[in-house]
């Protein structure tokens, strides 16, 4: 959970592993620096595969950006564990976070860069969805 | 109702699906990513733990403690779908309501639980139980109401055996999801089941040991 500058979009990994989402996370480090806010999480409440609400939420606050959260998801279980995290920040927050469709880890690596640029929020999901296959 | 009532109905649904969880999970490997049991399991077990502090609380409020402890323990896509089925429920839910009352709420909460899954009835999913348990609650004829709700519970859940499967982890085997009972629906079954024998038995007090 290192922070980046509070002027770019932060981005939060959410795995059903917490290997995947730390590993996804020292990718981005690696290939994007420090200048974006960054923080993941993965595994169910009891540290088994899976995603856990409270988590994200954690994940949330310390990726917290003014300009924004973008957030990459696994399978299933993590976008609709996210979506219900979201849900439950206050409103004001809840209109800068966006769950993006996107492969978490080309999707962490491309969003963190056009982050690093200093795009808004939805210049960064557009870019990491554009790699989606629909 | 009062405390204790409210307290035999959490107990009955908790315990019935932490009895089960070992069906419940094989079920889910059958066509899904086999975590469900466990998983609904955790979450019930929270519930559990704060039976009596939920128990004290009214009708919605208790919903709404029940919900959240789902959303923040269950650990998989099952979380936020039970959880907003019992924290939609709390938000639509009189402290004493009429079975209207009762149904109209429900109808709220299948809205939301459709949203949260970005699914709908006919899709091999919870919401193949709770429609029907809905419309049987709507039913102007109230004779026999609790038998008929458990058996059209039963009758809804194995109707999700020969669906095929369009939302979630069982999405991904297209034709072979058919054939097995849809886990979220078995869990609806449980828990309807679970409310309807806990009404249908007299009201029972704290037990001294």
């Amino acid at each position: 959970m290192i922070k980046g500058s509070a002027a770019h979009v932060g981005i939060v990994i959410v795995s059903h592993s917490s290997k995947v989402a730390e590993g996804a996370a020292d990718m981005v480090r690696q290939m994007v620096g420090d200048s974006v806010p960054l923080a993941w999480t993965g595994g169910n409440p009891d540290g088994g595969l899976g995603t856990d609400v409270a988590g994200i939420l954690a994940a949330i606050d310390a990726a917290w950006s003014p300009a924004g959260v973008a957030i990459l998801v696994d399978l299933g279980g993590a976008e609709t564990n996210s979506e219900m995290a979201v849900e439950l920040l206050d409103e004001t927050r809840r209109r800068k976070v966006a769950i993006c469709n996107a492969p978490i880890v080309e999707g962490a690596v491309i969003a963190a860069t056009e982050a690093a640029g200093g795009s808004p929020l939805d210049v960064v999901k557009r870019t990491a969805e554009e790699l989606s296959p629909l | 109702m009062d405390a204790a009532r409210r307290k035999q109905l959490i107990m009955a649904v908790a315990n019935t699906i932490i009895s089960h969880a070992d069906e419940l999970t094989a079920l889910d490997q059958a066509i899904g990513d086999g975590d469900h049991g466990v998983n609904m399991k955790r979450g019930f077990e929270a519930v559990l733990a704060d039976a009596d502090n939920l128990a004290a609380k009214p009708l919605p409020e208790m919903l709404k403690g029940l919900g959240t402890h789902l959303v923040m323990k269950v650990g998989g896509a099952s979380g936020p779908l039970f959880g907003t089925l019992f924290l939609s429920l709390a938000k639509e839910i009189p402290a004493d309501p009429t079975l209207d009352e009762v149904s109209r709420a429900l109808g709220q909460a299948i809205e939301a639980v459709k949203a949260r899954g970005k699914s709908a009835v006919g899709q091999k999913t919870m919401l193949d139980v709770l429609e029907p348990v809905r419309a049987e609650l709507a039913d102007a004829d109230r004779h026999d109401l609790v038998a008929r709700l458990e058996r059209r519970a039963a009758a809804a859940a194995r109707a999700t055996a020969p669906m095929r499967a369009i939302r979630g982890r069982a999405s991904y085997l297209g034709d072979r999801s058919i054939g097995h009972m849809d886990p979220g629906a078995r869990s609806v079954w449980l828990i309807v089941a679970a409310i309807c024998d806990a009404l249908a038995s007299p009201a029972r007090h704290e037990e001294k040991a």
